[in-house]
């Protein structure tokens, strides 16, 4: 048979293959996040540093540093989507940016909410305005607003293509971010976090922290592809194929 | 093309001379905003000098988002936005002309009166001269990015607190520098420069892409 690369580009096509990963993303990201959670839990050192160790509650550090990357990257995977969108004029890459938007928000939100129980036992304050948690706030900012760009316009092209544009203006703020987080000269940077090297992490504590990661973009497939499966029927809903879809659902 | 940009520019500064409350309302949203904070915050000389330059450009902010809406509305309205669509000229030399009629209608004034702010907060002389140039080299970004949401939200329900929602948070830069510059010239002018610095590159950036942008917008926008 031959393939051809755009076959799953149609939004009929492309639903029922969602359907059909959805089940095998959510089993890889349960089955990865209870080893990673695991791991971090019991194969890891009790306390971090040396002078002014940290106990017991750097373990947020595995869900944190995966969420934050997380953010990160799904506003990389949204503005990416909205390009494709913006040039090939493809329905679907719409689809996919809108519905990836909500699961990066709440990764943002997670990675501030756990940041801020990590400080208070570590830097013994809530919160801090210094350029990293500033930064990742208004990543937060960035992603409310596209949402909300979004489901203020009623008409789909026009929505979709008017919080492309916001999205792929909003890019420039990620590398601040990233650049502020992996300062590179620790001098002219707060020195609340670190520059971090992957080699300096303790092999148990970065084995946790990527295979939790990884559970998570696994979770980020899976509930964009339910929420990208939902907006395909919305907008093709009267379509012959959608029909036929219905009622074979709902024989079974 | 400059010809164009001209009579763009001069179209809109004779409309808006036509109707000067407009300018006014903005230039007096600015004063009021920064005359509340020593009602709320209290007199005391040491933290108005504090808050001063902080102040100052939120003020600024907020004013330059809320005239953002009127830039493209009334073209919008009597149908001229979208004569200019379909003319032969390029779109973002035309939005760059609005933009440009636009902050001098309303962010120019604002720097200009500015230092009368800054004698209120109890700010000397050179710092009242730092803020004068930082409000003239960042409040044109702030027409400029500002004018990309105002392209999108053209004619959107409720478009003023969305138009907030997406444009303040690519503000933050500007205020972040701008209120910096003015800051730290109380302790050292020298060290002014690399704040400036920044500004400038910011109003580079913001002039060559946000009328590309902006462009783009209108035309998803009114289609």
């Amino acid at each position: 048979m031959k393939f051809h690369w755009l076959h799953f580009s149609s939004p009929a096509t492309f639903y029922g293959l969602a359907g059909r990963m959805i089940p095998w993303f959510f089993a890889l990201a349960l089955v990865t996040g209870v080893v990673a959670l695991y791991w971090g839990f019991f194969q890891t050192p009790d306390q971090l540093g040396g002078s002014n160790p940290q106990k017991e509650y750097y373990r947020i550090i595995f869900v944190h540093v995966g969420s934050a990357w997380m953010s990160m990257w799904l506003y990389l995977v949204l503005a990416a989507w909205s390009a494709f969108g913006l040039v090939f004029n493809t329905r679907l890459s719409y689809m996919m940016a809108v519905s990836v938007a909500p699961t990066g928000a709440l990764f943002t939100a997670l990675a501030l909410f756990t940041g801020s129980f990590w400080g208070k036992p570590s830097w013994g304050t809530w919160w801090d305005w210094d350029p990293r948690l500033t930064s990742e706030l208004i990543l937060f900012f960035l992603y409310i607003g596209y949402i909300a760009l979004h489901s203020a316009i009623d008409d789909a092209r026009r929505a979709d293509r008017a919080s492309a544009l916001i999205a792929i203006v909003g890019l420039v703020c990620v590398p601040i971010i990233f650049w502020s987080i992996n300062c590179p000269d620790p001098n002219q940077c707060a020195a609340l976090h670190q520059r971090s090297s992957m080699g300096s992490i303790d092999g148990n504590i970065l084995f946790a922290m990527l295979a939790l990661t990884f559970s998570f973009w696994m979770y980020a497939f899976a509930t964009s592809f339910m929420r990208v499966r939902s907006i395909i029927l919305e907008r093709e809903a009267g379509t012959t194929w959608v029909n036929e879809q219905l009622e074979l659902e709902a024989k079974r | 093309m400059f010809s164009t940009f001209l009579c763009i520019l001069r179209r809109d500064i004779t409309l808006a001379m036509r109707r000067r409350t407009d300018i006014l309302t903005t230039l007096f949203f600015f004063v009021i905003v920064a005359s509340l904070f020593p009602l709320g915050v209290g007199s005391e000389k040491e933290v108005l000098r504090f808050l001063g330059p902080g102040v100052v450009w939120v003020a600024a902010l907020l004013a330059s988002m809320l005239a953002l809406e009127r830039l493209f509305a009334s073209d919008f309205a009597d149908g001229t936005l979208e004569q200019m669509l379909l003319t032969p000229q390029p779109l973002s030399v035309l939005v760059l002309g609005k933009i440009c009629a636009h902050w001098l209608l309303t962010g120019l004034p604002l720097v200009l009166i500015a230092p009368l702010i800054g004698l209120q907060y109890g700010l000397e002389g050179t710092q009242l001269l730092v803020m004068v140039m930082a409000l003239l080299v960042g409040t044109p970004v702030l027409s400029l990015v500002g004018s990309i949401g105002a392209a999108l939200t053209l004619g959107l329900r409720g478009g003023g607190i969305l138009l907030s929602l997406l444009v303040l948070p690519l503000y933050i830069p500007v205020l972040v520098y701008g209120s910096g510059a003015v800051t730290v010239s109380a302790i050292d002018l020298a060290d002014v420069q690399p704040f400036m610095a920044l500004l400038g590159a910011f109003l580079i950036l913001a002039l060559a892409f946000s009328p590309l942008a902006t462009a783009a917008a209108l035309r998803i926008s009114v289609e």
